[in-house]
């Protein structure tokens, strides 16, 4: 456990810590040097420059700060609306629980990756949502993060559910009933405790579920959009200059890989911890 | 269990309408409107026209009634013309689908093979150095992103060594067999190691807990080898969740793998849906995605079955 704590502890340090420190150094991530474009590690440039001649260190720092933004946030949003649905459809049973499984389960059944993309390449504007906000840049931050939140609330649903099935028949949640404590009241303050430790399991693993997603998305130039730096978006333009400077695309995909390992691992050993019998998750 | 399956074939059937309804709206949000994309880039063209070739398509009709001439249609057997392929969509799409088979079958095929192999050599010899080995090997497959694992798969054996070729079906002209299943190499490589990872999981988990059982213990006490007991019977009671995540794995034979045809220009069902959704082909997205869709839920369901039918225990009643 110590291993990926520690290496998700590094990067997101550095992430929060290195472009503000870099900015103090003068180094701007999106400063465009077209005369110094996929150089190697120099004085300047500690890890060299991209294929537009910014530096590469920053930008890998920026990417990070991104997908790790991304990855959290979304992962805790989802994990909090799936658990919601999940731990209201498994209390309440009937035919709450069976409209939201229904639906819960045909949200799974769709073929991921189309579906993606259709929502992805929505044009916002046809919405009715403002020009100004479509046209930000920040507006494909909040697209990624609302795509990721979309298809992984499931997973959080699903074990959320069964988690209340189980804990709704427990002796003090009965007395609870009989003492004539309303459903939210039990909801919060006495099964929430309960399911705490699967829940915590999965949105750390969701971390990890949702880094690889946006840079899937990125790297499909639906995602984070430039200049924005996100590890996907910079893996994607590495492509062309692949033969001759590789380091372009092995730097963005190496850190990925580092990361949703060291989150798979680091849930993987949560769920060790908060139930050794638990089966694979899945 | 046919109650069952009939319920379920009819929810099926009403999924797959709510979505192409759904679907059909969406790609109508797209940005680009087909006729102002042609408006723009024919000097020639003027409004008059684009009004003239708006009313021809139906494209100036109300949302519901182009979707339910489509629906008309597509029920009596019409799935349209593809913009992007100039061709009928039921021409379009066979190649394609038979090249996606193909790829996703020997792909998924071969990651089975060698997850089953894995799983249960190290379910075999529970926390040994192979053991953790395997289960390291796992947790990295379902790390790595897919088009980074192709591009260093290109990189090395297109690139650098030059033994495969890095994109295609077959050599221009057309080639043999032996060219085609050299081209096939690279992108089952990579979508067999990317998919081993969660598979080896799910059957050494699987196999870990039949080989504790009982009833395993009593075969080998009374004699029987170490083959017979594994396959005969660890397999049998692991073969549940493993059925499972085989039927469930079905859905993505038809929809394809976007990310890995795209790297390799492999022409498959994920590269046409993508590009027939960016490109505002209407017949021929909906058509691609209702297909994957109705497999995919279709192979949920046969998952279902296959687990009632294999567990006793289990009923749907």
């Amino acid at each position: 456990m110590k291993g990926p704590l520690l290496w998700l502890a590094t990067v997101t340090l550095a992430a929060i810590v290195g472009p503000p420190l870099a900015a103090a150094f003068g180094v701007d991530p999106f400063a465009v040097d077209l005369l110094d474009r996929a150089a190697g590690p120099s004085a300047a440039h500690p890890l060299g420059t991209d294929e537009l001649g910014r530096d590469l260190l920053v930008r890998l720092l920026e990417g990070g700060r991104v997908s790790l933004l991304v990855g959290i946030a979304a992962a805790i949003a989802a994990a909090a609306i799936g658990a919601a649905i999940g731990l209201i459809a498994g209390y309440l049973g009937g035919w709450t629980d069976r409209v939201l499984m229904r639906t819960t389960d045909a949200v799974i059944a769709l073929p991921l990756l189309p579906l993606l993309v259709v929502l992805a390449a929505l044009d916002l504007g046809k919405l009715g949502l403002p020009r100004t906000l479509v046209q930000s840049d920040e507006i494909s931050l909040l697209r990624v993060t609302a795509l990721a939140i979309l298809v992984g609330w499931t997973t959080s649903a699903r074990l959320m559910r069964g988690a209340a099935l189980v804990a709704r028949n427990r002796d003090f949640v009965r007395a609870a009933r009989s003492l004539g404590a309303g459903v939210p009241h039990i909801l919060r303050r006495h099964i929430l405790p309960e399911v705490m430790g699967p829940l915590v399991v999965a949105t750390t693993l969701g971390i990890g579920d949702i880094i690889l997603l946006e840079s899937v998305l990125s790297f499909l130039g639906l995602g984070v959009q430039p200049p924005l730096a996100s590890w996907g978006s910079m893996l994607s333009n590495a492509q062309e200059l692949i033969a001759a400077s590789p380091q372009l695309a092995i730097y963005p995909g190496v850190m990925i890989f580092a990361t949703v390992i060291a989150c798979n691992l680091l849930g993987d050993a949560l769920l060790q911890r908060f139930d050794p019998r638990a089966p694979v998750r899945g | 269990m046919i109650r069952f399956a009939a319920i379920r074939l009819v929810e099926i059937a009403a999924m797959l309408v709510l979505m192409s309804f759904v679907i059909y709206a969406l790609i109508g949000l797209m940005p680009g409107d087909p006729i102002d994309l042609m408006l723009s880039s024919d000097p020639r063209m003027t409004a008059a026209d684009a009004a003239r070739l708006k009313a021809v398509y139906g494209l100036d009709r109300p949302l519901l009634d182009r979707y339910l001439a489509w629906a008309g249609a597509a029920l009596s057997g019409d799935l349209g013309y593809s913009r992007l392929f100039a061709a009928p969509v039921a021409a379009a799409l066979p190649p394609r689908l038979g090249n996606s088979l193909l790829l996703m079958g020997s792909s998924f095929a071969l990651a089975f093979a060698a997850a089953l192999a894995l799983g249960t050599a190290a379910a075999r010899r529970p926390n040994s150095r192979l053991d953790r080995a395997v289960n390291l090997v796992c947790f990295a497959g379902v790390s790595v992103p897919t088009f980074w694992l192709a591009l260093i798969l290109i990189l090395v054996f297109a690139a650098g060594l030059g033994w495969l070729p890095a994109s295609g079906v077959a050599a221009a002209g057309g080639g043999g067999l032996g060219d085609r299943l050299r081209h096939l190499v690279l992108p089952v490589a990579t979508l067999a190691a990317a998919s081993v990872g969660g598979y080896t999981r799910y059957v050494r988990a699987a196999m870990r807990e039949a080989l504790a059982q009982d009833h395993i213990r009593t075969a080998r006490a009374k004699g029987a080898g170490e083959l017979r007991v594994v396959l005969h019977h660890a397999l049998r009671s692991a073969l549940i969740p493993i059925v499972t995540i085989l039927a469930l794995s079905f859905g993505g034979l038809v929809s394809g793998a976007l990310v890995t045809e795209t790297m390799f220009a492999y022409p498959g069902m994920g590269k046409l849906v993508f590009d027939a959704v960016m490109g505002n082909d209407y017949n021929l997205a909906l058509a691609a995605l209702l297909l994957a869709t109705a497999v995919t839920m279709t192979a949920n369901l046969m998952a279902d079955l296959a687990y009632a039918w294999l567990d006793p225990r289990v009923s749907y009643r």
